[in-house]
């Protein structure tokens, strides 16, 4: 991959097809765990992990078993099923060996594993044919997209604790107000042409 | 054929998964410690929030890592700690047993502002003007901190909430109920007490309350262990230094300070 593939790619990832503020997936976390800084990080860190880890999964599997077979249409189901096993054996074996890796990603490692920002990136990966290193790169990407969001998010949240605001709009109503205009923002990178 | 290589795929699959996910279970299985369990047994359980952890789990645990101190735990006292000391074979601490103070003594005794019929509850009421009372310090008597203690050692008495140290276990959960902030921690075997936290001049306050500390400095004076000490207009203790002696409790013209030496019960000696 030239360099100039790797800016377009990293740059496509993060800002200008953003997971979260561009293609709405993986709301979800977004929205609940975007409070506290050390909750909004640890959830960062296990979505990148897991996208980064399942990604690699899902490309065998789609390479190797459902391509040569034929049955293409079946991925969404054999993802789901090779995400939610690589998760639980990803965690079994960081409980063991990295323990405190393991405290790290803490309970977000299991959260995340039926997340759709996951599935998307496989699926995502799946119609384009990427190849190996290109699918798990663009995944470690939008995990990174993913971090950006969340903690832009998170950050803003801690502000609007201290602002004013209607009362009515207290809690959960102010927070998705922000998050469509975050949202707003990030479409002004979709007018980024890139070479 | 299509679908049976789907289905063959799919539950192949599984299968596999399923038997690579019991092999790992085996491999990577986490010895649970033994003692982990004993210590949940141990604690009380009520999830207080007391030593600093949100439950007694996560206490445990922390004590179970040797991270937290044996004598953490406010609500099980001395007896826990030995207990738990010996479970963890770990030196005993002497810890410090706290009790709560209601820094308020008016109630009847302070004036009203307005009446109020609203809900029984401190913050509601603080709602409409800073609440019932003239004095902005003084307790506002609805109890909010007597919903707030799981034990039961806060009661309201004459419009004012006293504290039974006996029964107060030092979780703080009042401490944090309080919408004035005057519920503050002390020692448990502090005898001497100055339950007022008006800033109020002693003119201003003189108007509005019959037992409120006026900031005459007379206390500070007779105290010979430099304890009691002035500051804009409040008397308070720093028990520290403070040996109990009651020369304060005595010399006080307005009779708000309550040595227990005398009177361990309620805090409030006859007006």
């Amino acid at each position: 991959m030239t360099w100039q593939g790797l800016i377009t790619l990293s740059l496509g990832a993060i800002l200008i097809e953003n997971f979260v503020l561009v293609k709405f997936l993986g709301i979800c976390p977004f929205i609940g765990v975007s409070k506290k800084l050390d909750t909004a990080l640890g959830m960062s860190m296990a979505v990148v992990f897991v996208m980064t880890v399942s990604s690699a999964a899902t490309w065998a599997v789609q390479e190797f078993l459902l391509v040569p077979l034929g049955v293409e249409y079946m991925g969404m189901v054999a993802f789901i099923l090779v995400i939610a096993a690589l998760v639980q054996l990803v965690e079994m074996f960081l409980q063991k060996i990295a323990p405190a890796l393991h405290k790290a990603l803490g309970v977000y490692l299991p959260l995340i594993t039926t997340n759709c920002a996951i599935l998307g990136v496989a699926i995502i990966n799946a119609e384009n044919g990427s190849g190996f290193f290109e699918s798990v790169l663009f995944a470690f990407l939008s995990g990174v997209g993913f971090s950006l969001a969340l903690l832009l998010f998170c950050s803003i949240r801690a502000r609007l604790e201290f602002s004013e605001h209607p009362e009515a709009f207290e809690g959960f109503p102010i927070a998705l107000v922000t998050a469509g205009l975050l949202a707003l923002a990030f479409t002004g990178f979709s007018s980024i042409r890139i070479f | 054929m299509d679908t049976l290589s789907a289905i063959l795929v799919l539950g192949g699959l599984g299968v596999t998964l399923g038997l690579l996910l019991a092999f790992a279970a085996r491999l990577f299985k986490a010895e649970a410690d033994p003692r982990a369990g004993d210590i949940t047994d141990l604690l009380p359980g009520i999830n207080c929030g007391g030593c600093g952890y949100e439950t007694c789990q996560a206490f445990a645990k922390e004590l179970n890592a040797g991270q937290a101190d044996a004598a953490g735990c406010p609500v099980g006292g001395q007896e826990l700690a030995e207990k738990l000391s010996a479970l963890l074979g770990v030196e005993m601490k002497e810890g410090l047993r706290l009790a709560v103070l209601v820094r308020c003594s008016g109630g009847v005794r302070a004036r009203d502002k307005f009446q109020y019929e609203g809900i029984g509850d401190c913050h509601a009421a603080m709602r409409i003007g800073g609440g019932p009372k003239e004095c902005p310090y003084g307790c506002v008597g609805l109890g909010s901190c007597v919903h707030a203690c799981p034990f039961g050692a806060i009661s309201v008495v004459d419009g004012v909430a006293v504290v039974d140290p006996e029964r107060c276990t030092g979780c703080r959960l009042c401490v944090s109920s309080c919408p004035k902030h005057i519920i503050v921690p002390v020692p448990y075997h502090a005898d001497v007490h100055i339950a007022c936290s008006s800033l109020e001049k002693g003119g201003t306050l003189r108007k509005i309350c019959d037992i409120g500390c006026l900031g005459c400095r007379i206390c500070e004076k007779v105290c010979i262990s430099g304890a009691v000490r002035v500051e804009d207009n409040c008397a308070s203790i720093d028990f520290e230094k403070c040996s109990g002696c009651g020369d304060c409790a005595e010399k006080c013209p307005r009779k708000l300070i309550v040595d227990a030496k005398l009177d361990r019960g309620p805090r409030l000696m006859e007006g």
